[in-house]
């Protein structure tokens, strides 16, 4: 594969089913926009791969403002999913994330089964799309609003409409707000799910108490940043346990430090979201940390740390 | 359009009064390109909270690589910045979004409300470059009282504009909002570029509506990246949607935007 030897003798390369990546760092979805926003910062060919803004069959204009607001050590967002749909996708951002060297993950969305998978089956056999990211944390319109991701039949249905739609690997993006993550990896991994990777954000919410209001127009919004990963990083270790499928693992990751928690925790790989909002350098920082970290532990492959954590026996 | 991260060192902090700072960094890159009406995202230091970068307006670039940040504290991330002194680093992004448009048809008439004069100073200074004098141009500030307004005001006399202030105590000038001054201006301008509170900003935006006058606006929104990633910088615009104030703005035609009445 390309860029082995730009990793200063260690072997960063780790595979997602099908899905090859030079490194185990990707973006987060809706975290590094289209690919293009950032590169005053970062080079997106280093990158083990880029997770594009989440897409839907038709463009939305998103939620009304504030849809941020910062947090102890994080922030909530309700952007509304903002985007600008599957065709302006293909016709006006795909051709730059595929120029970039890297692989290239569409992070899609949708209100019904039917939906998730129509839009898989548009992107099917477009060229540059490495593989798909399916967010089920949206709201099933025909269910009365409740999130796909938190009902284990309705994350396989939505599953198995991508799965049957494409041929690259599929990977279905866990909410945290259930009482049992693992349940819910299960189901997808029995529908044909390649890999999981989690967490999406973690629903909260934020009053100003001067106006008495909520902080966001949304009233409640996702919890990302530094605040969650904790909770993420259980929530990785509990599904990496319980699925045979590699695990992504997402939360709160802004140093080389939180990315090899992760991978001890037993995942393949892991995305950077909102540090690269204050730190647009991050993923890259982090690729070069995990790499100057398994120099200096003498391990010739990033492979030989995942899953790794020392749990002593009871 | 580039943009750069750099860790600037403070040359100077002033406390200009009360709660307003003036912060002077070093930061080359940046000030070379900046333009006025651009902003700065600032990291307010290297722990997790605050975590977000703060927004401010590029108040003044100087000549050696120099630039010039105007803020008033109002929370956790503004108090630090203003604890910062000489020698100390500051992490700065810029410049960022789009700035004011510099091509009046006319008179121009230049109307600040509180910190919103912070990118009018920048914008003063450079319309001086681009046409042969002041001219028939004017300024309007106002801030709450005369330790706000003092100092800026003298500032912006000293570039020879003609001055027009006004504060809400009456302490010095106009006892009374900014806006209020504009319709003695409005006859004699075609051109008005506007930085302060929301509810100021879309008086003036009305007025030169009525009036017949262009309008530029500098607004604020929560900013969760300041690069165009996060979409959280929503404003809702008067053709449907919205536009994302880092990157479309921040400054925008006034008739652009959808006013919230
Ligand atoms: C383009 C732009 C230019 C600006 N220029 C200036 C300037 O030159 N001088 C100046 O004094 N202020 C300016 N502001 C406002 C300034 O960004 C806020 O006062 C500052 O972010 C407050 O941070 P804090 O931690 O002190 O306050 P807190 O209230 O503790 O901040 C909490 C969160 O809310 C955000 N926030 C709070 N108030 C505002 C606000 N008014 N606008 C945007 N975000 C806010 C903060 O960024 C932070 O994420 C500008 C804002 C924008 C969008
Ligand atoms: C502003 C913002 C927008 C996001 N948009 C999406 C999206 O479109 N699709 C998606 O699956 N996840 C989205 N996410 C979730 C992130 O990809 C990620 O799962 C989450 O933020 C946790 O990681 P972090 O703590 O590193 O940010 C978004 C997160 C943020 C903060
Ligand atoms: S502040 Fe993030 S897109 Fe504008």
């Amino acid at each position: 594969m390309e860029n082995v030897i730009d990793q200063g003798g260690v072997d960063l390369r780790v595979r997602i089913g099908g899905l090859h990546l030079q490194n185990p760092v990707l973006t987060a979805s809706g975290t590094f926009g289209y690919g293009r926003e950032l590169t005053a910062f970062v080079n997106p060919a280093r990158l083990g791969g880029i997770v594009a803004k989440g897409i839907s069959l038709a463009p939305r204009p998103g939620n009304p403002p504030p849809r941020v607001v910062e947090t102890a050590c994080g922030m909530l967002n309700a952007i509304g999913l903002e985007n600008v749909g599957v065709e302006r996708f293909i016709s006006d951002k795909l051709p730059f994330l595929r120029q970039t060297g890297t692989r290239v993950i569409v992070n899609i969305l949708g209100d019904t089964v039917e939906e998730y998978g129509r839009l898989a089956g548009r992107l099917a056999g477009v060229e540059g799309i490495d593989a798909l990211e399916v967010n089920i944390s949206c709201p099933n319109v025909k269910k009365g609003g409740v999130a796909f991701g938190t009902v284990p039949e309705t994350a396989a249905a939505v599953t198995m409409a991508v799965r049957a739609a494409v041929d690259v690997p599929v990977i279905v993006k866990l909410s945290p707000n259930v009482s049992d993550i693992t349940v819910i990896a299960r189901a997808v991994e029995a529908a044909g799910a390649d890999a999981v990777s989690l967490i999406n954000t973690l629903l909260g919410m934020a009053i100003d108490s001067r106006s008495r209001k909520p902080c966001l127009a949304n009233v409640v919004g996702g919890l990302s940043g530094p605040a969650i990963k904790p909770v993420a990083l259980r929530m990785v270790w509990q599904v990496a346990r319980a699925v045979a499928i590699p695990v992504i693992g997402i939360g709160g990751i802004a140093t080389a430090g939180d990315a090899l928690e992760f991978l001890l925790a037993g995942a393949t790989a892991v995305q950077v979201g909102t540090a690269n909002f204050y730190q647009p350098r991050a993923s890259e920082e982090i690729i070069d940390g995990i790499r100057d970290f398994l120099r200096q532990e003498g391990e010739p492959s990033v492979r030989n740390i995942i899953g790794q954590v020392r749990v002593d026996e009871q | 359009m580039t943009e750069f991260q750099e860790k600037s060192t403070v040359t100077a902090r002033e406390s200009l009064a009360g709660d307003v700072f003036r912060l002077t960094v070093q930061a080359p890159r940046i000030a070379a390109a900046a333009q006025p009406g651009q902003f700065v995202m600032v990291r307010t230091g290297d722990t997790l909270d605050p975590l977000l970068r703060r927004p401010l307006s590029i108040h003044q670039v100087l000549s050696d690589g120099r630039l010039r940040l105007l803020f008033k504290v109002v929370g956790k991330g503004t108090g630090l910045l203003a604890g910062l002194g000489p020698g100390l680093k500051i992490d700065l992004i810029g410049p960022l979004g789009r700035g004011f448009s510099l091509a009046p048809a006319g008179p121009a008439c230049l109307v600040g409300g509180g910190m919103g004069m912070a990118p009018l100073y920048f914008l003063a200074r450079r319309l001086l470059q681009v046409r042969p004098g002041p001219g028939d141009d004017q300024i309007l500030l106002g801030a709450r009282n005369r330790a706000e307004l003092e100092l800026p005001a003298a500032e912006f006399s000293g570039l020879g504009y003609r001055l027009h202030l006004a504060t809400d105590d009456g302490s010095l000038g106009h006892h009374g909002l900014v806006p209020e001054l504009l319709d003695d201006v409005l006859p004699s301008v075609r051109q008005v570029y506007v930085c302060g509170p929301y509810p100021m900003m879309r008086t003036v935006a009305l007025k030169c509506r009525t009036a017949g006058v262009a309008c530029q606006v500098s607004l604020e929104t929560h900013m969760a990246c300041g690069l165009g990633v996060c979409l959280g910088c929503a404003v809702a615009v008067a053709a449907g949607g919205y536009k994302h104030v880092c990157k479309d703005g921040p400054v925008f035609a006034a008739d652009e935007v959808l006013w919230k009445m």
